[in-house]
């Protein structure tokens, strides 16, 4: 059996360019602050803002978006479950924002390499989550508002306050896919 | 004859969506326990963990297992002697989606293709009907996730691709997804019939128990032969590199006509969700 270990990094947001800096394809990262939510149509309207010069409906600089479209909460939830959703449908939008000054992404699944070039120029970082592990994402969120696009249901963008959200580092800003090697590591 | 009140599909509908959307069944719980002995990537094992403790937290807070809670897909097996008591089963069925994910706060994830408005209670439901002997009616439920039906796919192959093309086509589907469909997965395979058929048996491939051998010895050693291969494409728990692509891979096979050879191929997400029930 193969030996490796697994290194286990806290970030507290929002991201900088020095957090951003050392991390690593492949660390697991535990992250604290505040992030937004957004998926498919949410990020259609949010490039029909920038479209129109007009203002987005959080400050993106520094922020980590999650594409997620959570179930609703039960009654003294903060919110339902919350995994990740794939994250290559947003690659036809994620270049845009990522010129707006977004920093960070969760998701799944592997992104385009003009994303992934997006990334490395503007030093930003992707991050996967584990999915289908909704109800154990969902512990580590503990606010939840539905700031913009209410009529989406749950597709709604959403502020959460999250605690020790766990990560991987996926994409980091040295060019490193964990798809890639992951797969050439252990494909026979 | 047996009278069956329609309300009892709606309520059993009901009830079955909360259940399969919370509790994971046994047979994959083990599976990815096994999975877990055998891993080999740190970060996988990892994952495996996790999604052995997602299923615990979700069926003791009976919340979804995960939050793509599905397309609600409904195979209906009805006795050929039962007589449904006032009303239509579509709408018994659609009512008790309705129910089921209003109740078990459940996400509506069904929208008008271009406006990609949302119906906001689930619905409209697929429902596969088939008249079977005697006065029972079978229910079986199986809410499915956007993300790994997304990576399934049909090809109309020449029978000359024989059962080698068939293998390739089934293999390199599941080398294209990658992680998009939650790995590790579960692939259901239809081949034969015709183009509709095919991607239907694929997707009743899926709900035989995981861990079961196919009782067709030819269909068993294929379904060995597939798994090994798709394993051995490192993809690994969620895509980050490992030993399980797949927990198992299930293959249903029909005759089909003397210039065909379908093949399809339906994934299924780990949160691999079905429940059933006789009335």
């Amino acid at each position: 059996m193969r030996k490796e270990h697994v290194i286990t990094k806290r970030i507290t947001l929002p991201l900088t360019d020095e957090i951003v800096g050392g991390l690593r394809m492949g660390d697991n990262i535990l992250i604290t602050g505040i992030i937004y939510t957004a998926r498919d149509t949410a990020h259609q309207r949010l490039i029909e803002l920038i479209d129109k010069g007009a203002e987005l409906p959080f400050d993106i600089q520094g922020q980590i978006i999650y594409y997620v479209g959570p179930t609703p909460p039960k009654p003294g939830q903060p919110i339902g479950s919350a995994g990740p959703t794939t994250s290559g449908r947003m690659d036809a939008y994620t270049h845009r924002l990522i010129e707006q000054g977004l920093k960070g992404m969760i998701g799944k699944g592997q992104r385009s390499q003009a994303v992934r070039d997006s990334m490395k120029k503007y030093k930003a970082v992707y991050f996967g989550a584990t999915g289908g592990a909704g109800a154990l994402l969902s512990k580590r969120i503990k606010k939840a508002e539905v700031i913009a696009f209410a009529d989406l249901g749950p597709e709604a963008i959403r502020r959460l306050e999250v605690e020790d959200f766990p990560a991987v580092v996926i994409n980091d800003i040295y060019g490193k896919d964990l798809y890639d090697e992951g797969v050439k590591r252990f494909a026979r | 004859m047996r009278e069956v009140a329609i309300d009892e599909i709606t309520q059993a509908v009901r009830d079955l969506f909360i259940d399969a959307n919370c509790t994971l069944g046994e047979d994959v719980v083990l599976a990815l326990q096994q999975a877990l002995e055998k891993e080999e990537s740190a970060i996988g094992k990892e994952v495996l963990t996790e999604l052995i403790e997602n299923a615990r937290i979700a069926q003791q807070e009976v919340m979804p297992i995960c939050q793509d809670t599905g397309l609600a897909v409904v195979f209906v097996e009805l006795g050929q002697d039962v007589h449904l008591m006032e009303g239509d089963l579509t709408e018994a069925i659609t009512q008790g989606v309705r129910d089921g994910y209003r109740d078990g706060y459940l996400r509506p994830s069904i929208c008008h293709c271009f406006t990609r408005q949302n119906t906001g209670d689930n619905t409209p439901v697929i429902i596969h009907l088939e008249v079977v002997p005697g006065d029972r009616v079978k229910i079986i439920v199986l809410p499915k996730g956007g993300g790994s039906e997304n990576m399934s796919g049909i090809r109309m192959l020449a029978s000359a691709a024989g059962l080698e093309g068939v293998k390739e086509f089934i293999v390199q589907r599941v080398k294209e997804s990658g992680a998009n469909p939650c790995p590790p997965i579960i692939v259901g395979v239809g081949i034969g019939g015709t183009f509709d058929q095919a991607a239907l048996i694929a997707k009743k491939a899926l709900l035989r128990p995981v861990g079961s051998t196919n009782a067709n010895l030819e269909l068993a050693a294929m379904e060995a032969d597939l798994l090994a291969r798709i394993n051995d494409l490192g993809i690994g728990p969620s895509g980050y590199g490992g030993r399980t692509t797949a927990l198992a891979v299930h293959v249903e096979m029909i005759p089909c006509h003397i210039a065909s050879l379908p093949v399809a191929v339906n994934i299924q997400c780990h949160a691999h969700r079905h429940k059933e029930k006789v009335l």
